[in-house]
């Protein structure tokens, strides 16, 4: 195992190495550059910035510049909030989202897969049907109305939360975001889940435990929720490593200083610097959370094996 | 013990399904019952109701299903008992063993665990005394090396040792009654004969009551004291099974009787060209490997076979699953790539690539074994059966395309006038009929037939080898039948070549094969065959 570990941690780098790449060259396609704004600074004020950030060099020796700064750990200088590093920015913003985004995914997990258990076990009966009725209007109201309705009711109507803001991360400033961002999740995952689940308790061992007059607890939870929690797995792994890193209208709407702002802000903005590390960060997420799916399968299922 | 008073007897049992097209009535009305000790059997084929019957007693319907009527127990009624009473009985007084060994047991807890499950359920033992009482059963049903399988899990297991551990799990609480659903059905022969035995052994060791569900009627008639013949969900005809075999006094069960495949294929005339031949065919898999994990492991799936296939002749290709036998047939066909000469007609065609095989594909066909999966569910019959000739008569019109698809179909014996229906509405008799319509209609001269008979009824079975031997007499088609069913090799094949770990270890006239097997491998696996054929002979 610890060595597929390694060997799958070694192929990351060519991948890294080409996401760069590809995102370096794509950015510079799109018209425009950083110091380009309807600001309207002065021809001779945006050269010299340009000629400070290097952006006259050719563009082959900007990307060796960069990929040599990267390597180094360094991010670089973002363009559009000068007294910040790419570095800094994350080093504030991440750790915001990051705990928005676990707390998300395991609210999400617990009580999505619960939700699905349920409506599984009495199939096609009036608990199903509330399941289903409400994941399939959670997962189609968007996020950007769930948000403002949180806010109304329960920061303005009843006065029980904030309406915004991190508050340093106190506990009632985190309820409003996370639940926003798992009520979706929750409506995928119980669907996921109730299929899933459907599936597993027809499989032919689940009548064997039956005719073996094992309990129905064990039956259920032992033998039929453990198979069902494969695919579940395989979702949760891209799912994490979206929401650990951050979501704009989340973000926005909460006035939450994270990082998911910045993707979008930094594309429309033309800051090359910081839309190269929303890439890398989000990349790297991505991989490691794939790998630690890849490894999960393992765990829950004995037929694989990675040596 | 024949005149004891019935441990289970099951009156006026009636099963219905809740389906989109209403309800259906799967068992209507039977009465049948078991005695201590002794071995029932319930023969009928697929859909007579022969395994809801006994589904419905251990409580395991399906969700959609509902039972009526009475299972009466030793005095309490199975029907009516709440689960937390019938969770009681089944499992320890009564058990069930399934059709399916490979999929029964839970692929994600050790055989240990799944067999000390049950046994501290129902007896509350101890964790010890458990494991020890889980390597008595492996023992008792002689699993190699049982203290080591103990840890194993069911994927590292083949398919007879899976069935061995599921009868551990059914005979762990010491049952009253065993009941086994086509406990053989998906094993090889070989296997099937040592499973059969077992079962046969423990029931004199321990005196449990075997009920077998079963389309087998070779079964039968070595295990069972009684039968009982259901179809479409009635009991048309029960007695002794000596007295059932000797004088059937239903017409359905005279048909079960006479439905084994017989006759005989005569071998091509002599100086009968050579279409289809291969010499030193090899064909090689590699397992695993790849960036940093080193040399793949290279398996030998076929080992340097050399066969030749004459005009009109039918060679059995026989041999336990993993044999080979598949791979060979798909090789042979250029389907799979190998290495050696494979010469159709006067070409050598080992070396063709995709472009050049094409037009040879029409004449070199496959049917496959699986008629539910091999035939496209999103299109009609007369699609699917002429969807190859867009390809090889692209010059057809719409009209002699279907002209074409009439001719085919009247050709297997369908009503051409389904041909604009879609393979759900069809049975497996059927969809396999439709699966050689799709081969013939190109007018081939040589047909790899992949297990086609295995998955289907054994009257069934009889029709499709009839009807494969007259289209064969028909259009002088050669034919590679591969199979591990020897009674149907018997009456297909004139000519058979026996294979083991990817190498022919005996192959010869069918009859001299059929009479004096030469090596033991052969014998083993004519045993259950042979068994058959002298049933018919006496019977």
């Amino acid at each position: 195992m610890l060595s597929y570990v390694i060997r799958r941690l070694l192929t990351a780098i060519p991948t890294l190495f080409v996401i760069v790449t590809l995102a370096f060259f794509l950015i510079r396609v799109a018209p425009g550059g950083p110091f380009n704004q309807e600001r309207g600074l002065s021809p001779e004020i945006r050269a010299n910035l340009e000629a400070q950030f290097g952006l006259n060099d050719p563009l082959w020796l900007q990307y060796f510049n960069y990929l040599k700064n990267l390597l180094r750990g360094n991010f670089g200088p973002s363009y559009n909030l000068p007294d910040f590093t790419v570095g800094e920015l994350f080093a504030n913003g991440l750790p915001i989202s990051i705990q928005l985004g676990a707390s998300a995914l395991v609210l999400a997990l617990l009580v999505g897969s619960t939700l699905g258990v349920i409506a599984a076990l009495y199939q096609n009966r009036a608990a199903d049907y509330a399941v289903i009725a409400t994941a399939t209007a959670g997962s189609t109201i968007p996020t950007f109305v769930i948000a403002p309705v949180i806010q109304l009711l329960f920061g303005l109507t009843w006065s029980l939360l904030p309406i915004g803001g991190w508050g340093d991360g106190a506990f009632v400033n985190k309820i409003g975001p996370v639940l926003t961002l798992a009520l979706p999740q929750i409506a995928i995952v119980a669907r996921l889940m109730r299929g899933s689940m459907i599936e597993s308790l027809r499989s032919h061992h689940i009548r064997t435990a039956r005719a073996l007059g094992l309990s129905e607890w064990s039956v259920v939870v032992h033998h039929a929720l453990r198979g069902a929690l494969l695919p579940i797995v395989s979702y949760a792994g891209p799912a994490a490593a979206a929401l650990l890193t951050g979501s704009i209208i989340v973000e926005t709407i909460f006035s939450i200083p994270g990082v998911g702002r910045y993707f979008v802000d930094a594309a429309l903005n033309r800051d090359y610097t910081l839309v190269m590390g929303t890439v890398v960060v989000i990349a790297i997420f991505t991989i490691v959370f794939n790998l630690i799916v890849d490894i999960l399968y393992a765990v829950v299922d004995p037929r694989v094996r990675y040596d | 013990m024949a005149d004891a008073a019935p441990i289970l007897s099951v009156k006026d049992l009636r099963v219905g399904f809740r389906t989109l097209d209403g309800r259906v009535d799967a068992v209507r009305g039977i009465n049948l019952n078991v005695k201590a000790g002794e071995t029932v059997a319930i023969v009928g084929e697929s859909g007579s109701g022969k395994s809801q019957t006994m589904m419905a007693a251990m409580g395991l319907l399906a969700s959609n299903g509902s039972a009526t009527g009475t299972v009466d127990y030793r005095g309490r009624n199975l029907l009516g008992l709440p689960k937390s009473e019938l969770n009681k009985i089944r499992g320890s007084k009564i058990s069930m063993i399934f059709q399916e060994p490979m999929t029964s047991l839970d692929p994600l807890y050790t055989i240990g665990s799944q067999l000390i499950e049950p046994i501290r359920r129902h007896r509350g033992l101890n964790a010890k005394d458990a494991h020890a009482e889980a390597l008595r059963l492996l023992e008792l049903v002689r699993i190699p090396e049982p203290r080591r399988r103990l840890r194993s899990y069911p994927y590292e297991m083949s398919g007879g040792q899976r069935q061995r551990v599921m009868i551990a799990m059914a005979l762990a609480n010491d049952p009253d009654i065993l009941i086994a659903d086509e406990p053989t059905t998906a094993l090889d022969v070989t296997v099937q004969a040592q499973i059969l035995k077992l079962l046969a052994d423990l029931q004199k060791k321990l005196g449990m009551a075997i009920v077998f569900i079963t389309h087998d009627l070779g079964i039968v008639r070595r295990l069972a004291d009684r039968v009982y013949v259901m179809r479409s969900g009635e009991v048309v005809e029960e007695g002794a099974t000596q007295a059932i075999f000797s004088t059937p006094k239903h017409d359905y069960t005279k048909m079960l009787l006479a439905a084994e495949p017989t006759g005989h294929k005569a071998p091509p005339p002599p100086g009968a060209p050579i279409v289809l031949e291969g010499r030193g065919v090899e064909v090689t898999f590699e397992i695993g490997g790849g960036f940093l994990a080193g040399d793949p492991m290279i398996l030998r799936a076929v080992d340097k076979i050399s066969v030749a296939l004459r005009q009109q002749q039918t060679i059995g290709i026989v041999g336990e699953s993993g044999s080979g036998k598949s791979t060979l047939g798909r090789a042979l066909l250029r389907l799979l790539p190998s290495t050696g000469v494979i010469r159709f007609g006067m070409k050598d065609i080992a070396k063709l690539d995709r472009e050049d095989m094409r037009p040879l594909r029409r004449e070199l066909q496959l049917v496959f074994q699986d008629p539910f999966g091999s035939l496209s569910p999103r299109m009609t019959v007369g699609q699917i059966v002429t969807e190859g000739l867009l390809v090889h008569e692209p010059g057809l019109s719409r009209a002699d395309r279907d002209r074409r698809a009439i001719e085919a179909l009247r050709e297997v014996g369908l009503d051409p006038a389904m041909r604009n229906r879609y393979p759900h509405e069809f049975s497996g008799g059927q969809r396999q009929r439709i699966a050689i319509a799709r081969a013939m209609i190109l007018k081939p001269r040589v047909v790899v037939l992949d297990e086609p008979t295995s998955a289907l009824d054994r009257s069934v079975q009889k029709q499709i080898v009839e009807l494969l031997r007259d289209l064969q007499q028909a259009h002088e088609l050669s034919y590679l039948f591969i199979s591990h069913d020897l009674s149907v090799v018997r009456a297909m094949a004139d000519y058979i070549i026996v294979m083991k770990e990817g190498r022919i270890v005996e192959q010869g006239e069918t009859e001299a094969i059929f009479d004096h097997p030469a090596e033991d491998y052969t014998r083993t696996l004519m045993a259950a065959a042979v068994d058959e054929t002298r049933f018919r002979a006496a019977g």
